[in-house]
């Protein structure tokens, strides 16, 4: 009896150091992006990019020689799921860190969830700041990264009547508060600032369009728009109707890029402008090497060193934007700060996250102590082909989540 | 049997109530984490989130199974259950929010202090939620209200079948609209979370995530018992008659709309309870959950359990979200196939769902029985005499 227990306890043991040594060859990474349900036409790209960065990482030798073995899960754009998928990444896989949400609402709901377990989040999408978890790490554009220096250049190219019209979510209703103290700070009269929201997936535009059209009579209004998706079809096409052109009254978009493209039709936002830390024109060495290697990844997705199946990747029409371009910066800094940390260890990769610095494709990116990026800006026009052209850039500017810091 | 348990029922029902509400949240309590037995807080929690959806489906089962009104509308009600007692879990946040202010986040950073200067930023509406025992009262007042006016205008109208079927779902809609707009002073697009206590309790303890699971499975058994109760009253044989033939019932002499109506409220305050205890252990309330597909995804439960008893619809809610789970994590890309082709599968084979299988199986071993029976007679007896036909019948002792 006890030579069997002995041999019990051998054997069980053995069993825990060989699966430890198989273990220790790889670490779990979480992808929680939406496959499916309303968001998935743009999160997908996103969990694309991430296999895409594992895949490079891993060609290199890994983080710190181990393989990172994805966790790809779909939280269904289902808000609840979100969290509970979150937290089974925490619980269950035991990852080190997971990369995702898109919607502001998601990362509310995954916000407490990696507080409780002391996780760690990267989160690549422009969004309205007014957070700081000490969990996260917003690799985002923060307001005064997109709408703020967009203003800015509208106000230099001599606009003095601004029409500010978002989607009724959180993101436009910051977004927009910001913006109108700051216009207001510049010298802009109240009466000259109109502010309006739509409902979600709203179609009619005609009395918006058509009190946009008497607003920008005298030639010097600008529209700024925080539409979302699909609204932004009927907004544009209303728009052309009435006669307004990019000439006459042009529009900044913050919601539209180079993936938003792939579904709405280019040719009626040709010459209106947007706004991000990234497009796939820029002509960089480090930029082409990026899309180069991107589209020859997506032709034969795998993530090398890892048993992963890469499937449901979409090889038709692909582009590369700033969300893409953020996930992928997001995965860099973590590597390089764990190994500058020598261990996965949350509370040590949070540290050494603060100052780190990434040459990405068009940018050279610090994380600062806010968890927020320094970051090129740039406005770029909307070509026919979907595609931007670069018209302005503002270097290295410094992300700031909480709109007190930059409207003082 | 009018009230009683069979002792078949009560054996399942027994077992199942002894698993769920004493077995597992002692093998969560009492087993340390790294036993196979244990049951961590995570899963707990994630159970206690099934049998809410389960409450849910016991409602929608009530009202469609045994009354044949398809509601489209029921997570209206579940949601506002939810919005009631996610107030108030909003407001114990306190000073703990981002911007560390009495009044809940969005409501600074829409300025409600400039608004609202008079109760220092909270809208009048709001204040009486800081009472837990209004929130409480207010889960079952607020559905049972919106359903009576709802359903008092609809029934009254003899508004039927599909036509209320769409209505309840233009309803929903229509709500999950308003309550998206900001204006609305309920949180817009991102609704209620980040709660942090409950009754002076840490939200996120294993103590209270535990007792919040046991709460569930307390409301999942009244809610069984009650239903159960009521289906074998006379009330419940009026029910299926309106079911069956409505018409009938109302020529002689019962006033269906107000039986309808009751039904209506009752499943209204019994999704109002699930929604209320969905919240805290989810840790999220917004729109979204009053978007129409959440409420078809209810019927799906309750169809592939199988309507018009009252297991079906709980297993239907349970099984099916827990391979929800699974299947997100297991087949992220996938999983919409399989859920999809099992509904399909479900819908073509199985009409009387998960439950209806044993009978199904039955009908099925009869007919084959039969048919070998039959090859193996000799000629001159199948000949369909009154003698030969007997053997044939099934005995009937199910």
């Amino acid at each position: 009896m006890k030579l069997n227990l002995k041999s019990l306890f051998t054997g069980i043991a053995a069993t825990a150091i060989v699966w430890s040594a198989s273990a220790a060859e790889t670490v779990k990474v979480g992808v929680l992006h939406s496959l499916s349900g309303t968001m998935a036409i743009s999160e997908t790209s996103l969990k694309d990019v991430l296999l895409f960065t594992f895949d490079e990482i891993n060609k290199s030798g890994g983080v710190m020689g181990k393989m990172i073995e994805p966790v790809v899960v779909d939280p269904a754009s289902n808000w609840p799921l979100f969290a509970e998928k979150a937290e089974e990444l925490l619980v269950k896989d035991k990852v080190s860190v997971v990369f995702g949400c898109w919607t502001s609402v998601s990362r509310k709901s995954v916000l407490p969830k990696f507080e409780q377990h002391n996780g760690l989040l990267f989160y690549p999408v422009q969004y309205e700041g007014e957070e700081l978890s000490k969990n996260i790490f917003y690799t985002a554009e923060a307001v005064n990264q997109q709408a703020i220096p967009a203003v800015a250049y509208m106000l230099a190219e001599g606009k003095k009547k601004f029409y500010l019209v978002g989607s009724d979510y959180v993101y436009p209703r910051t977004t927009n508060k910001i913006l109108k103290k700051y216009l207001q700070m510049k010298g802009i009269p109240e009466s000259d600032i109109i502010e309006i929201y739509t409902p979600f997936g709203h179609t009619d535009y005609q009395t918006i369009v058509a009190q946009i059209k008497k607003f920008a009579g005298g030639g010097n209004a600008c529209v700024i728009s925080t539409l979302n998706g699909d609204t932004n079809v009927p907004f544009f096409k209303e728009f052309a109707n009435a006669g307004l052109t990019s000439e006459n009254c042009p529009v900044v978009s913050f919601s539209i890029s180079e993936d938003e493209f792939r579904g709405l039709p280019a040719k009626q936002l040709a010459g209106h402008l947007g706004c991000w830390t990234y497009f796939m024109s820029v002509k960089t060495p480090e930029n082409d090497k990026f899309v180069g290697d991107f589209m020859s990844w997506i032709k034969d997705p795998k993530v090398t060193g890892t048993s992963y199946k890469v499937s449901g990747v979409d090889p038709k029409g692909r582009v590369t934007c700033s969300p893409m371009n953020l996930s992928r910066m997001g995965v860099h800094l973590w590597k390089q700060a764990v190994e500058k940390a020598g261990s996965f260890d949350v509370d040590k990769v949070r540290v050494a996250l603060i100052g780190q610095k990434f040459k990405g494709p068009v940018a050279e990116v610090t994380m600062q102590e806010n968890h927020h990026l320094i970051n090129n800006v740039f406005i770029g026009e909307t070509l026919p082909t979907g595609q931007f052209k670069v018209i302005k850039t503002f270097k290295d500017v410094a992300a700031e989540p909480f709109s007190d810091m930059f409207l003082k | 049997m009018a009230g009683k348990f069979s002792q078949r029922e009560l054996l399942i029902v027994g077992l199942l109530a002894f698993i769920g509400l004493v077995l597992l949240p002692c093998l969560n309590a009492f087993v340390p984490a790294g036993n196979p037995l244990h049951v961590s807080t995570f899963a707990l929690s994630v159970y206690g989130k099934y049998l809410t959806y389960a409450v849910l489906a016991l409602g929608v089962n009530l009202l469609w199974g045994y009354t044949g009104i398809l509601s489209l509308g029921q997570c209206l009600f579940f949601s506002l259950g939810g919005y009631a007692l996610g107030m108030y879990l909003m407001l114990q946040i306190g000073k703990l929010g981002q911007y560390q202010k009495e009044i809940p986040d969005f409501m600074v950073f829409l300025e409600y202090e400039a608004k609202y200067p008079a109760t220092g930023g909270l809208p009048a509406h709001w204040i009486p939620f800081r009472n837990f025992g209004f929130a409480a009262l207010m889960m079952i007042v607020v559905p049972a209200v919106v359903a009576y006016g709802f359903g008092f205008l609809a029934f009254r109208s003899r508004i039927k079948g599909v036509y209320f079927s769409i209505l309840s779902q233009a309803l929903t809609y229509a709500a999950s609209l308003m309550f998206f707009r900001n204006d609305f002073t309920f949180g817009g697009n991102n609704g209620l979370t980040d709660f942090k206590f409950i009754l002076g309790h840490d939200i996120n303890s294993p103590v209270t995530k535990r007792t919040l699971y046991i709460c569930s499975g307390l409301l999942l058994l009244g809610v069984y018992v009650f239903c159960r109760w009521i289906t074998s009253t006379r009330f419940g044989m009026i029910q299926r008659a309106i079911r069956d033939s409505e018409n009938r019932v109302l020529f002689s002499g019962y006033a269906t709309a107000n039986f309808k109506l009751f039904v209506f409220v009752a499943a209204a305050i019994i999704a109002g309870l699930g929604g209320a205890l969905f919240v805290p252990q989810v840790g999220i309330i917004n729109p979204s959950e009053m978007s129409p597909e959440k409420s078809l995804e209810a019927i799906v439960w309750v169809a592939v359990g199988g309507r018009g008893n009252l297991l079906g619809p709980i297993i239907g809610a349970i099984g099916i979200n827990s391979l929800k789970s699974y299947a997100t994590h297991a087949f992220a890309e996938q999983w919409p196939y399989v859920l999809g082709l099992l509904f399909i599968f479900v819908t073509l084979f199985m009409p009387k769902g998960v439950v209806g299988l044993p009978a199904q199986f039955r009908e099925i071993w009869r007919r084959f029985k039969n048919r070998n029976q039959t090859a193996d007679l000799p000629k001159a007896v199948i000949a369909p005499t009154a003698e030969a036909e007997k053997p044939l019948q099934p005995t009937g002792k199910e």
